[in-house]
This record gives C-alpha cells, sequence and structure tokens, in this order.
C-alpha cells in the first residue's frame, strides 16, 4: 500500500495509534516525559477502545485501588489526556505504516478521516495500541447450517450494552474465556436463559473470579473439556449439539447431547490486531500475535513501540496501562535520543512458559530492573519460576515460587539490572521449575 | 402485464434479464429469497471454466466454450471482477493417459491454448503443489470470476435499464391464460406476464411441473468448500484441479478474484432441496482429497466454510427447452457459471423463435459502475469524494476497509440491499478475518436508518434470520422482538 504514502507530509514527533487504554496511557506517559508534538489516531468516534462496552465491575482495583466499571476507567485516562491538552482525532482509521529511512522519522502513518479525507504524518516515534479482535466462528469451522444467531461474545455485548437489543433469549456459550463468562452473567441478568458454557480445555481461560462471580453464583453450567460440533436452524440458530472431547481434543463419538436455543456466543480467544504491524514488515512473535519488543516495549523498527492487547493479550487492563505508560515514556526516550543500542539478550522459554513478553532484553549502560510477564501453556502446582542463563542448567540469574500457575492469569518474574549488566550469556531461558517432591530430602 | 417474468435472480436468470433489457420489453424479475444470487450462484468454485470438461456435442460443451469466451467482456460491461488464471489439471504418473484424453477432447470441444506441462515447468508455474506429481493439462483460458457480483451486477445493470425485481416472491403456482401466465406467490402476490423464464436452479423441476412439464427432474448434489484468509491467497496461481475419476472432478485448489484461497468441493447426492450445511466428513474429505494436488494448505487460516447443492439433471445434459411462450431450464449445474452468457444469448434466439419482437432500445446502457470503484481510486479522487460526501472517510469494515459512503451507495444502488448478507455481498464489508465481528452491529445501524425501520427489524439474510431479538431491560422492557 505504498503508493498512497506521502512522503512530504507534515512532522508529528509522536504518532499513538489507538485511542483505547493503551494508547491513552503511552500517550499521557510520553507527555508527561515531555513530548508535546502528539497525536492519537482512534478509528472509533470516541476514545476508550474496548472499555467502553464492559459496564460490569472490575476495573481499577490494582492501578486505581477501587473498583472501577470499564467506561469509568477508560474516563480516568481521558480525563489525564484532555488535561493535558494531547491531540485525540477519533473517526480516523489508520490504513498504513510504512518505515522510512529518514534520520529522524520512523515511520510514515497513513490514515483516513471524514473531517481530512486521507492524509499522511511522519512520525517521529509510534506507539502501535491497535488492542485485539475475537477470533470468529470460521476459524472454529464448526459443522452444519450458517443461521442467524451466532455472534463472537464481543458483538453480543456491544448489542446489549450499547445498542440496547437483545441478541437472543436461549443461549449456549462456546468458550470460557473471560468476556465468554461476563456475557453468561450479563444474559442471565437480562432475563436470558444460559443453558452452559462449553470449553474445549480441561480447564477454564478465565480469571477464576469471574468463573465464581458469572457463572456459579447463577448456577450456569461450565462443560469443561466440551466443544459445539453441530449448528442447527436455517434461517435462525435452533439447537447446537455438543460433544465431550478426548486427551487429544477430538470429539468422542457418542458423547453428543443436543441443546435447544436461538443463540451461539463465541468466546475462543482474543487475536491483536497486528495488520498495520505486519505490513511494516516489523518482526513477529508467532505465539504471542503481536510485534517482537525489548524491555522498552520498542519493535525490530527502531522508534515504533507497540502495548497492550496489540502486544499480547492482557486479563487486566491494570497491566495494560502499566505496560503503555512504558511505552509512552520509552517513545518519549526515544525522541530524546536516550534510547541506545546496546547488547541484545533473546528470552527463551521451555515451553511450559508459553510466552514472555519482552522477548529480548537490550543491555546498556543505565539498564534498570526488567519485568518479565508470561503465562503458562497448562496449570501447573508447586513450581519455581526461573531465569536461566544460557540453557536448563545455567546459574540462576531469578527464581520465584508459585503454588499454582495458569494459563488464564499471566504471571511476572523480575530479573535485576545488576545481573543483566554482569552476564556474558545472549539468551536467558525463562521456565517453570517442578519442584523437589515434597517430603524428599532434598 | 409484463412481456417477460424471470423466475430465479440467479447468474442463469440475472444474464437472461440482462439481455433482454436492451430491447423495448417490460421484464420482472423474481425471487424467493431476501437478495439476488442466494442459489447455487452463492456457493460455487466461482471458475469459469475453459470447457474441456464437458463430453463432446452436448450442450454443457458448446455453452461453456462459448460463454468462456463471452465472459470477459460481460464482466468488463458489468464492472465485475474476472481473472484469466489459466487451469491446471494435475495428474500423477499413472494419471497420464486421463490427462492426453482431457487434452483431446478439449481440443474437439474448441478450447484453445490447450497443451501438457510436464513436470518441471509444472513447478516452475506452481511450485506449492504435491512433489509426487508428474505432468499436467494446461488450460490459459481459464478464468476465475465473483459469481454473485456478477448476478447483483447483471440484475442491477437489468433493472438500470427498466427491468423491475420482486424479491421474497416464492411462485408456488402458475396459472395459464389466453396472453401468457399469471404467477402467483406464496403470499398471494400475481404476476401477470406474456413470456416466462424458469431459471429456479434446483427447484426448475417443480416449476416445470406448474407448467404441466414432467419431462424432467432435478436433484440436489452437496458441495461443501473452505475459504481461507487472504495471507494463502497466493498459495497457487492457476486453479488447480485433480484428474477427474469416476467419481467427478475431485476437489480444486483456486486463489479467488478477491484473493482469498478456496478448497473444494465435496461431492455427496442429496434428497433435501434446502439442506446446505456442511458436514464434519466433509471437511475431512477436502483436506484428504486437496493434499493430492497442493502440498501444505494451512487449514488453520480458514476463515469460513460453506456449502451449495448443484442442479443434477435427469439428461445428465443442460435441459433447455422451448414450449408455449416459456423457456425451461434445467439440470443447470457445473459449468453452469461459465456458460451462463451463452445461455442467455440462446434463450433470446429461443424467445424470437417463439415471435417475441426483440426492439433494441434506443437508451440501453451495457455498463454498471464496479462496486469497488471507491477502492481503486487514488488518494486525490478519494479525498475529492470524501469532500462531497465526508462518510467516504469513516470506515465501517476495518478488516477490509469499506466505508460507511460506500455502503449507503451499495443499500440504494439497483438491486437494493434489505439485510445484513446483501451488504456484505455487494462491499464486502463482514467479510474479512473477523466475519463482521466489530462491524456488524453498525452495518445494522446504518440499514436500520437508510430504511426507517428498527434496529432488530434487520435481518441477515431476510426471513426469520433477525439479528436481534427485541430490547434489553435497561433500554426498555422485556418484550421480545420480531
Ligand atoms: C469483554 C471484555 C471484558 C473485560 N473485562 C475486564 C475486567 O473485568 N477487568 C479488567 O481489568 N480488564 C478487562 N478486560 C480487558 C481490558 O479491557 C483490555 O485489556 C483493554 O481494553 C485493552 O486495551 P487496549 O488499549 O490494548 O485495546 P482496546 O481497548 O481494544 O483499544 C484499541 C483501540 O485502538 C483502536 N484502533 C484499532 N485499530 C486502529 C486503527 N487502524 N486506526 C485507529 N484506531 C485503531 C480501536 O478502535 C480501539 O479503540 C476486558 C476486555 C473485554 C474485551
Ligand atoms: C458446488 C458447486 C460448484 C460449482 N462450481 C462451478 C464452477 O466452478 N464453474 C461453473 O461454471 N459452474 C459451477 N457450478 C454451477 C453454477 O454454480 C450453477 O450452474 C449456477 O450458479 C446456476 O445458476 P442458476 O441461476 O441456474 O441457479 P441458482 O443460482 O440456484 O438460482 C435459482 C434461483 O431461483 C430462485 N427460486 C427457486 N425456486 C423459486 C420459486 N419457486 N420462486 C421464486 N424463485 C425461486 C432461487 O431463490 C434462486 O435464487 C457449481 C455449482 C455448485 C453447487
Amino acid at each position: 500500500m505504498q503508493n498512497y504514502v506521502d512522503k512530504t507530509a507534515p512532522y508529528t514527533a509522536l504518532v499513538v495509534i489507538g485511542g483505547g487504554p493503551a494508547g491513552m496511557a503511552a500517550a499521557v506517559a510520553a507527555y508527561d516525559n515531555g513530548v508535546r508534538d502528539m497525536v492519537i489516531l482512534e478509528r472509533d468516534l470516541n476514545a476508550g477502545g474496548i472499555l467502553r462496552q464492559c459496564i460490569h465491575n472490575g476495573f481499577g482495583l490494582h492501578r486505581f485501588g477501587e473498583e472501577l466499571t470499564g467506561p469509568e476507567y477508560a474516563d480516568r485516562y481521558h480525563k489525564m489526556v484532555v488535561e493535558r491538552g494531547i491531540a485525540v482525532k477519533t473517526g480516523a482509521t489508520v490504513l498504513d505504516v510504512t518505515p522510512s529511512e529518514e534520520e529522524g522519522v520512523a515511520a510514515y502513518v497513513t490514515a483516513i478521516s471524514e473531517a481530512e479525507g486521507m492524509f499522511t504524518l511522519r512520525a517521529g516515534a509510534v506507539v502501535l495500541a491497535m488492542g485485539c479482535r475475537e477470533r470468529s466462528k470460521g476459524a472454529l469451522n464448526i459443522a452444519g447450517t450458517r443461521p442467524a444467531g451466532i455472534y463472537s461474545a464481543g458483538t453480543a455485548q456491544r448489542f446489549v450494552n450499547m445498542e440496547g437489543y437483545m441478541p437472543g433469549r436461549k443461549v449456549v456459550i462456546l468458550g470460557s474465556g473471560d468476556i465468554g463468562l461476563i456475557m453468561a452473567r450479563r444474559m442471565t441478568l437480562e432475563g436470558a436463559e444460559v443453558k452452559a458454557v462449553c470449553e474445549l480445555m480441561p480447564y477454564s481461560g478465565g480469571l477464576a473470579r469471574n468463573i465464581t462471580q458469572c457463572l456459579d453464583d447463577f448456577g450456569i453450567p461450565l462443560m469443561l473439556s466440551h466443544t459445539v460440533t453441530q449448528i442447527h436452524g436455517k434461517e435462525r440458530l435452533t439447537g447446537v449439539t455438543v460433544s465431550k472431547v478426548d486427551e487429544r481434543r477430538r470429539p468422542i463419538p457418542g458423547s453428543e447431547i443436543y441443546f435447544e436455543c436461538d443463540t451461539l456466543l463465541l468466546s475462543v480467544g482474543l487475536i491483536p490486531e497486528n495488520e498495520l504491524t505486519r505490513g511494516a514488515h516489523i518482526g513477529m512473535d508467532g505465539i504471542t500475535g503481536g510485534a517482537t519488543v525489548d524491555q522498552y516495549r520498542q519493535t525490530s523498527l527502531k522508534g515504533v513501540f507497540a502495548c497492550g492487547n496489540v502486544l499480547h493479550v492482557h486479563d487486566l487492563v491494570d497491566y495494560v496501562s502499566e505496560e503503555a505508560a512504558l511505552a509512552g515514556s520509552s517513545a518519549a526516550a526515544h525522541l530524546r535520543g536516550e534510547l541506545t543500542e546496546g547488547r541484545a539478550i533473546t528470552l527463551k522459554t521451555d515451553g511450559k512458559v508459553r510466552y514472555t513478553v519482552p522477548q529480548a532484553v537490550t543491555v546498556t549502560g543505565n539498564t534498570a530492573d526488567v519485568t518479565v510477564y508470561f503465562r503458562p501453556s497448562d496449570i501447573y502446582r508447586d513450581v519455581t519460576v526461573t531465569v536461566r542463563e544460557g540453557g536448563a542448567d545455567g546459574a540462576i540469574l531469578s527464581k520465584k515460587k508459585r503454588i499454582k500457575v495458569a494459563p488464564g492469569e499471566m504471571e511476572t518474574i523480575t530479573i535485576k539490572a545488576a545481573d543483566l549488566t554482569a552476564t556474558t550469556a545472549d539468551t536467558l531461558l525463562v521456565s517453570i521449575e517442578e519442584s523437589a517432591k515434597k517430603g524428599g530430602n532434598a | 402485464m409484463y412481456d417477460v417474468t424471470v423466475i430465479g435472480a440467479g447468474v442463469v436468470g440475472a444474464l437472461i434479464a440482462r439481455r433482454l433489457a436492451a430491447y423495448d420489453l417490460r421484464i420482472c424479475i423474481v425471487d424467493k429469497e431476501n437478495d439476488v444470487a442466494r442459489g447455487a450462484t452463492a456457493a460455487n468454485s466461482a471458475i469459469v471454466h475453459a470447457g474441456f470438461d464437458a463430453k463432446e456435442g452436448s450442450m454443457k460443451a458448446r455453452m461453456n466454450v462459448r460463454g468462456s469466451r463471452m465472459m470477459e467482456q460481460v464482466c468488463a460491461e458489468l464492472g465485475v471482477s474476472y481473472k484469466r488464471n489459466g487451469s491446471l489439471v494435475v495428474a500423477f504418473e499413472h494419471e497420464r493417459a486421463e490427462v492426453e484424453a482431457i487434452y483431446r477432447r478439449g481440443v474437439q470441444n474448441g478450447v484453445e491454448g490447450l497443451r501438457i506441462v510436464e513436470k518441471e515447468e509444472l513447478f516452475e508455474m506452481e511450485p506449492n503443489l504435491n512433489p509426487e506429481l508428474s505432468c499436467a493439462l494446461y488450460a490459459p483460458t481459464g478464468a476465475i470470476v465473483c459469481p454473485y457480483g456478477l448476478t447483483i451486477a447483471a440484475v442491477g445493470n437489468a433493472m438500470d435499464n427498466g427491468a423491475e425485481l420482486v424479491l421474497n416472491f416464492e411462485v408456488v403456482s402458475i396459472e395459464k391464460t389466453a396472453e401468457g401466465y399469471t404467477l402467483t406467490a406464496a403470499d398471494g402476490r400475481a404476476v401477470e406476464t406474456r413470456y416466462l423464464i424458469n431459471s429456479a436452479g434446483v427447484y426448475s423441476d417443480e416449476i416445470a411441473k406448474m407448467l404441466g412439464d414432467e419431462s424432467f427432474s432435478v436433484h440436489p448434489r452437496r458441495g461443501e468448500y473452505m475459504l481461507l484468509d487472504k495471507e494463502c491467497g497466493q498459495t497457487t496461481t492457476c486453479t488447480i484441479f485433480h484428474t477427474p475419476t469416476k467419481m467427478g472432478k475431485g476437489v480444486l485448489v483456486s486463489p479467488t478474484v478477491h484473493g482469498n484461497l478456496i478448497v473444494g468441493p465435496t461431492a455427496t447426492d442429496m434428497e433435501d432441496k434446502t439442506d446446505t450445511a456442511t458436514t464434519t466428513e466433509g471437511f475431512a474429505d477436502i483436506r484428504a482429497k486437496a493434499g493430492d494436488n497442493v502440498a501444505g494448505i494451512p487449514y488453520g487460516k480458514v476463515i469460513t466454510s460453506f456449502c451449495g447443492l448443484r442442479s443434477v439433471g435427469s439428461t445428465g445434459d443442460f435441459i433447455i427447452k422451448a414450449e408455449n411462450n416459456a423457456v425451461l431450464l434445467g439440470g443447470i449445474e457445473s459449468p453452469g457459471l461459465s456458460s451462463s452468457p451463452a445461455i442467455a444469448e440462446y434463450v433470446e434466439e429461443l424467445l424470437r423463435g417463439m415471435g417475441l419482437v426483440l426492439t433494441p432500445k434506443a437508451d440501453y446502457n451495457p455498463n454498471r459502475a464496479p462496486m469497488d470503484a471507491f477502492r481503486h481510486m487514488s488518494v486525490a479522487e478519494k479525498n475529492e469524494m470524501i469532500q462531497k460526501d465526508s462518510r467516504y472517510g469513516r470506515i465501517i469494515c476495518r478488516c477490509e476497509e469499506v466505508t460507511e459512503g460506500e455502503m449507503v451507495a451499495a443499500i440504494h444502488a439497483n438491486p437494493p440491499a434489505y439485510d445484513v448478507d446483501a451488504v456484505k455481498r455487494r462491499t464486502r464489508g463482514g467479510m474479512g478475518r473477523c466475519q463482521g465481528g466489530f462491524c456488524s452491529p453498525e452495518v445494522i445501524r446504518i440499514l436500520a436508518r437508510e430504511w426507517g425501520v428498527s434496529y432488530d427489524a434487520i435481518t441477515k439474510n431476510g426471513g426469520g434470520s433477525y439479528i436481534n431479538k427485541g430490547r434489553t431491560k435497561v433500554a426498555g422492557g422485556n418484550k421480545e422482538g420480531n
């Protein structure tokens, strides 16, 4: 799409793509670190991102020490943006990010809006904060008909919370991600009958508190190791067939149960929205679906940073804000010329650790402690999380005991600055190590 | 009283109506659905076959070869995506004799440019093929087209030239009158016409029975497909068929004109003419067979799957009959799409033969602006459009980058779009990787506004396919809608 990039376009020091919690927090942090010439480009008519439709409580416990709804949390950040006089262009969809070879310009950002038509900005630095989208039904390839009545949970949330319409009355939910759990409660409160939440895996991918508050409290069954294997109904959904699955997640013949329902909600995963990132040929992590970054949240394209759900899917917006503040202040440092090149250390994982963010650490003269965020691949109990130099038998730089880790909850481990500057290894291994047997004589 | 009424707005009926709209005639197109192109035309392989498949001397062979020659021009006039990407019928060494036989049949049928390519050249053309393959028949005239795009454009162009479209009109009885016919719909509405075209696809035998012709029957044969993300659209350049066996043409792998990859179809004989469900067995079958042709298709990138019903006629060939001022079209299975321009030309001759006077219309316009015109404009042109109508600056479908301006234009152009799928087929809004997750609430809002109806009156594709069912408690009570 290079054809429409205008390389003589006006310069803007920082362009933030996406005005969700990540984009707003990044912009605020950049401002507080001295950047003035900046703009947030948001495709929606309002800033706030996905939070605008999350009218339930549970946001901000970490960040503000109180329970807010999604829109309240977004408003807090929006106020900070407004107070600082940061420019926000809403209704402006970014179509393209093209890397620049010009000194002091990280990329050309091209967008379209009603007010300005198509326009390009020469950006000194860019923060990618486009959020994520929900995995759709097509990707699941469920057999059967293609009637109305099948929605991703987020779309249903939008119908109910923003449009004020009910997508249906008798509901089965596939996938126990947080949005699915939240919608099970929401639909029930609105008078719909939620018959079951089916989850392919033997455990839920949602937060433990959501399982209690959204399913258990309403007596909605959670069917683990179950999936939808057939869709019924011609015009509107009339029912679904649910099957139990074996250890390899294949449906077990003979285990089919039929549920009469008019609505199937899918909460089967979130996918970071990285079309722009890929278009700019930025290095990607196949597991997170986001860019690979160092501890500054800088991508492989110098001056381009990423944060929030576009980088990896977060459970809690509080962590999004935290990560975004880091990306925003890093962008400011980049613009001041302070993000110098350094020695790169790659973070590897042992498989039990599914992924880490950052995926690499850049070590310079003034490296600080680095907090590594990661998700386990499965549920593990009584484990020690370690960071070792080189491989599995390398020296331990950092460790932490955990009674239980689960894929649904993000974990962290910190590596001390001193260890990073001291080590000569070019890779560090982050692993989950099963503790020695209890009662042993270790 | 109409001069000609076409029953069925699939690609065949659409191209017939569009051809007749060049003449001074009152034309009516009726269809039982809420939009055009909802039958076989909505779910097929979208290939303009070169014409080497059909038996020498058959109607299928004649219509296909002629249709394939006419298609590019028709698409150009109607602003429809068409791409001559070439077809390859690939074979293992033990199937070589088969490939040679198809080559000879193709030459007999009058297909141009056919030749057999050997392994080295074959893998230069298509590096992702199954490495065990040894040769292929190459047909440079094979092409791909957007079948529903073609149908929408053809009906639209017919309407622009005066034809009328009546939707949700399911013909349930036909009465012979002194001047022609009276068609009655399920809801009691009636249409009177002098001449009649039966292009009702898999239901054409039932329409024929209403006319007293029981000479043929049509049964449905299911064909299932998987459609992959645009990321995979470059897996092959040509359409890859396998050497046909007794079980049929088998599973093909092809890019689509929109840049996706299509894999399918299966072939299962059915009884129910409405059963377009996909099956687990079908998906397994497609994977097994496609693997013979192309190595390593990334099924993790499937964005949707669908199924169409072939109209298999009792004679094995296309059935095209002219009697009592009616033209009956039965068994228009593959290569029906490829043949459709030629069928329309032939039907025109049949009508003339039955005494219909065809006087060219002075102000006939064969052209229609492409539905994706905005997308292909330069930045300056786009900005000029946005200046005039700012809605062209507002992206609604972020995956396919479709603006509100384009959607509103598509809703009101001929033939108008009344439901979410109709907007999708015209603009591609909602057809991308998120499959409408983000934009469908917006599209519904736009449709409701443009047609002045309530939010929950908008359907997915007409009939009982409602999307929302009443308001939430907060928004206004707990009454069930619809
Ligand atoms: C249903 C649901 C329930 C949740 N529940 C909780 C909870 O209880 N507690 C909690 O702490 N967290 C919760 N979360 C998580 C939290 O809301 C998200 O982690 C957070 O919103 C992510 O912020 P973000 O800015 O990265 O992405 P988003 O909020 O998705 O924002 C991204 C923004 O970028 C814009 N954008 C995207 N592409 C472009 C483009 N090309 N051009 C311009 N703009 C663009 C989008 O319009 C959007 O506004 C929930 C999330 C969901 C979806
Ligand atoms: C799996 C599959 C793959 C194919 N692949 C190819 C290919 O690659 N190349 C090719 O050339 N051809 C292909 N074909 C064939 C091609 O799709 C068909 O020949 C073509 O679409 C037929 O068009 P039609 O207009 O005759 O029928 P349809 O598209 O089925 O249209 C019939 C219309 O009649 C309407 N109708 C029916 N009954 C009534 C009634 N009582 N009252 C009012 N309206 C009524 C229906 O609603 C429908 O809109 C394929 C077909 C299938 C199923």
